[in-house]
């Protein structure tokens, strides 16, 4: 990478080119079909949160955003990028995670031995289950959905009411009756809602 | 054995004393003598028809470049890149809970235990798991776009104008373009860049020396004439090294004497640009190296007001000096920018209140550029200063807009913060500028928690109610 900041812009102009080409192909395996031109978004997007040019992202990035950083949950959706402890974020799964937003494709037909895309309601119900279940058991323990809530909520919400917060909504997720709620419950408890529109981030253009 | 001088050493000394004869003689004529007139002979407006035009040209080639090669042409998108749905955590949580209570799931019913009633507001409502969707979203809407950090790198172009910095489809040039372009570098960096350097050169030395002149006259009415004119003619040869071409509006609003002119702020050029046009008594912090010298031969002249750097954090200190300044009639106006940082010209952040508390007339300024001919925002983190202003110097032109705006005072019951806003809201209005609330200085800093914190306070008054409600219980 060049060392100088006027050469590395267009360096980093000519990669983009290159690179676009094949994280289309990329980017088609995952949601069947982006539009390029939202692709060339991203990435521009990829590069100005990139402030000193790494070449990736880190969490620290991610923190500067400011209306990202006054968020109660943004610890947990910068978690959500940076799988398994690592610091390190590359285009493709910066492109990856921000694909389960893609608005469903109803107009896909549905082939029955494909895996499904990852902006299915499936996963996308996955995504705000993984936010909820921080050490990835498969569970939303009460201990975590009690840390969900404090940080949702201010200081001066008691213990009291959270926990009967807590113990409300286990009460009523959880059918199999062992005090947490699994993957499949949390499911079924959002049966009705339309995940595809609360879930969804559309371009414009 | 003298020196030997052929007779083609002789015809090459001849020319070079012509051409920079005849060089200088140009320059005088139709640069520097207009600008102590402050006169013009037309020739920045038609320069910049010109360069419109091809420019248009450029585009369309580029367009039909990419038509041919069935690609998709990248247009860097100016409003926003995502759908951001305005509507409030309230709205989206009942819009939630109506989904789920018309299936029979989470009621409203009060909690059983009595100490924790959830409060008599009619606001109040139960936690259910989807309440998590609404911020997730914010989040990553965030992520993708948002308000602020945009505001603080150099805006986007629609149409590309010859310049490398800002073009995004280097596949799409013809090698018409191509010449073009290159023809383009040429002019710029081997004819415009060395003239305003030239110009540069001249108008600040002539600034140092006559203003240290006038420095030894005795104070009365021909000093302050006389340093008005100096301060002027230098002003306008800057404005020429620049190529600037400014349009100013509404001229019988020029900010008078015991008053203080506010303006949005995008680069150091914002002072030639106003200073060019009347006089002001500047405020700042005292530099070491050439920028201290000027500061201190143009105090000689008239007062401005320069801070120690250790002066500058003392709050009370800035604003006596302020106000003493201001209330003496005799003294220029005050030149402040509010945001205390330069932002992109696509919008008007947080004026601090500091200005606005001094009991004084404003004269609000909006300063609004066309980045069609070069972009003016000086990215102080991306580059230095003497890099930035070989930037703006290779530039095609500084082509900018002054509005000048009613002077407006503070009303009965106003607090300062209050007038900020407001005077802000009139800039931005004129400027056609976003209006934001967030401070510049995020720019460097991380934000404050109070934010986060009013994210959730809103949270939880709808969940259980405010902390009020709780404690009556």
């Amino acid at each position: 990478m060049p060392e100088c900041k006027c050469c590395s812009k267009v360096y980093f102009k000519m990669v983009k080119c290159v690179l676009l080409e094949q994280l289309q192909h990329f980017v088609n395996q995952l949601t069947h079909s982006v539009a390029s031109a939202h692709l060339v978004r991203l990435y521009d997007r990829y590069q100005a949160l990139d402030k000193d040019n790494k070449g990736y992202l880190c969490p620290q990035d991610f923190g500067a955003i400011k209306e990202l950083a006054m968020n109660p949950i943004c610890d947990r959706i910068i978690g959500a990028f940076f799988t398994s402890g690592q610091e390190i974020l590359d285009f493709p799964s910066f492109v990856r995670i921000l694909a389960h937003f893609r608005p469903v494709d109803k107009n896909r037909p549905k082939e029955p031995n494909s895996p499904d895309p990852i902006n299915s309601r499936s996963n996308k119900l996955k995504f705000a289950f993984q936010l909820y279940d921080q050490d990835k058991d498969g569970k939303i323990s009460r201990h975590e959905l009690l840390q969900v809530l404090r940080s949702m909520l201010e200081k001066q919400v008691t213990e009291e009411q959270l926990e009967s917060i807590a113990d409300r909504t286990i009460q009523e997720a959880d059918l199999d009756r062992d005090d947490a709620i699994s993957f499949e419950e949390f499911r079924k408890s959002l049966d009705k809602v339309n995940i595809d529109h609360k879930m969804s981030i559309r371009f414009l253009r | 054995m003298g020196p030997f001088m052929s007779p083609f050493d002789n015809l090459l000394c001849m020319l070079l004393g012509i051409s920079f004869t005849v060089w200088f003689t140009l320059l005088l004529v139709f640069i520097i003598v207009p600008a102590i007139f402050g006169v013009s002979f037309g020739i920045r407006k038609l320069y910049m028809k010109s360069l419109l035009k091809v420019f248009e040209w450029a585009t369309l080639r580029m367009e039909r470049g990419a038509k041919e090669k069935n690609h998709h042409l990248y247009k860097p998108y100016v409003n926003g890149i995502i759908a951001k749905e305005p509507t409030s955590l309230e709205e989206e949580l009942k819009a939630l809970r109506r989904r789920c209570s018309s299936c029979g799931l989470a009621g409203s019913s009060p909690s059983s235990s009595s100490s924790t009633s959830t409060g008599p507001s009619p606001s109040s409502s139960e936690f259910a798991m989807s309440d998590i969707f609404y911020f997730c979203r914010r989040g990553v809407e965030s992520i993708v776009d948002d308000e602020v950090t945009k505001r603080f790198s150099a805006e986007d172009l629609e149409s590309w104008n010859l310049l490398t910095r800002s073009n995004y489809n280097f596949q799409h040039i013809s090698t018409r373009l191509t010449v073009l372009w290159g023809v383009g570098v040429v002019i710029r960096y081997c004819f415009l860049l060395p003239l305003r350097l030239t110009l540069a050169i001249t108008g600040v030395t002539l600034l140092v020396v006559f203003t240290t002149i006038i420095g030894f006259l005795p104070n009365g009415r021909m000093k302050n004439f006389l340093s008005e004119k100096v301060h002027l003619m230098c002003y306008r040869i800057c404005v020429r090294a620049l190529t600037a071409i400014i349009t100013y509006h509404h001229s019988e609003n020029k900010p008078k004497n015991g008053g203080i002119c506010v303006a949005n702020h995008t680069s150091p050029i914002d002072v030639i640009i106003l200073a060019s046009d009347g006089c002001y008594a500047m405020v700042g912090q005292i530099h070491g190296g050439l920028m201290g010298v000027i500061q201190r031969s143009m105090v000689k002249a008239c007062p401005h007001i320069w801070f120690e750097r250790s002066e500058v954090k003392d709050r009370h200190l800035v604003a006596k000096r302020l106000s003493d300044h201001v209330e003496d009639k005799s003294k220029l106006p005050i030149l402040i920018f509010p945001e205390g940082t330069c932002i992109n010209n696509t919008s008007v952040m947080m004026f601090k209140k500091g200005s606005f508390e001094i009991a004084s007339t404003i004269y609000p300024v909006a300063i609004k550029y066309d980045p069609r001919f070069g972009d003016a925002f000086w990215n102080s983190s991306k580059f230095g200063m003497v890099n930035y202003l070989l930037r703006m110097m290779s530039s095609w032109a500084i082509v900018c807009s002054v509005w000048y705006l009613p002077p407006m005072n503070r009303q009965e019951g106003e607090d300062a913060v209050q007038f900020a806003n407001r005077v802000k809201a009139a800039i931005a209005r004129q400027g056609g500028l976003v209006d934001l609330l967030w401070d510049g200085g995020l720019k460097r800093s991380k934000v404050k928690d109070t934010f986060k914190e009013e994210q959730q306070k809103l949270y939880s008054k709808i969940l259980v109610g405010t902390h009020e409600d709780r404690s009556r219980s």
